[in-house]
């Protein structure tokens, strides 16, 4: 079992909480600068790209991607989706401590529910281990000299 | 809410959680069949890495779903409430990847992951409340 995850890997997983979150943040409250889109004004979809919000939400989801690509280039999609669904939690937390909103008791539930769906998955293996996942394992181990 | 706008609400969202699974899983695959990208781009450098990832077709399908998904989803809030529409996707979104890993993935979704699954989406739906 591959379990240990190494301090840059989890500054890895922290990435992948804060910047989809605040990106997908950033996104929404651009589209409601831009207005709706339906299938006769696709041309906003097209607007909707030089909107500074839409523009810094779209730079922190590629950010997004890359940080989540490398996590899932070593944990299972499993094991990484809890930490998509922390970014809630975060945002739920900054609207609470920044913005000074007050978080209903239906709010401080779901906050409870994904950190201990977190714990839960945290406290197992990172990878499901396949036969051809442990050539590969090795070849690199030679590789890179470890 | 008339039959036809709820018909419309829920297509959207469903088509939009369909496209992120299959994005999701697609590069998921991709990125299990690369290895570890840390010790890529300790042996090639960034540029290696990222050429590595780009290379792979499975990734490059897995990223036009992901763009159809983004897109559908800027489609989808502009029709839907925001505060149905984020949880719903998400809510589904989770399950169907749970679902879609194990089937596709061979991953070992045991029971804690389940747990986990059903904590993030009653968790999802009761933040965006």
């Amino acid at each position: 079992m591959k379990h240990a995850l190494k301090p840059s890997q989890y500054l890895i997983l922290v990435a992948v909480m804060l910047t989809a979150s605040i990106g997908d943040t950033l996104l929404s409250r651009g589209m409601a600068q831009v207005g709706a889109v339906d299938l006769h004004h696709l041309n906003l979809l097209w607007k909707a790209l030089f909107n500074p919000f839409v523009i810094s939400g779209i730079v922190l989801l590629i950010g997004f991607f890359a940080s989540y690509m490398t996590a899932l280039s070593w944990a299972d999609l499993t094991f990484v989706m809890p930490a998509t669904a922390f970014g809630y939690v975060v945002v739920a937390l900054l609207s609470r401590f920044w913005l000074h909103e007050q978080l209903s008791l239906y709010r401080w539930t779901g906050i409870a529910l994904i950190v201990c769906a977190v714990g839960f998955v945290a406290g197992g293996p990172s990878r499901t281990e396949h036969e051809t996942d442990h050539h590969e394992l090795d070849v690199m181990d030679s590789g890179a000299g470890r | 809410m008339k039959s036809a706008t709820l018909l419309r609400t829920w297509s959207a969202i469903g088509g939009v959680a369909g496209i992120a699974v299959l994005g999701e899983v697609l590069i998921a695959a991709a990125m299990r069949r690369l290895g570890d990208l840390d010790d890529i781009r300790a042996k090639s450098g960034l540029p290696g890495a990222i050429r590595a990832v780009l290379s792979s077709p499975l990734f490059l399908v897995g990223a036009l779903c992901m763009a159809l998904n983004f897109f559908g989803m800027l489609y989808a809030l502009s029709i839907v409430d925001l505060s149905l529409a984020a949880p719903a996707i998400a809510s589904l979104t989770y399950i169907g990847n749970a679902v879609a890993a194990k089937i596709f993935l061979h991953e070992n979704v045991d029971r804690r992951r389940w747990l986990a699954v059903v904590f993030v989406c009653v968790g999802v739906v009761l933040i965006s409340r």
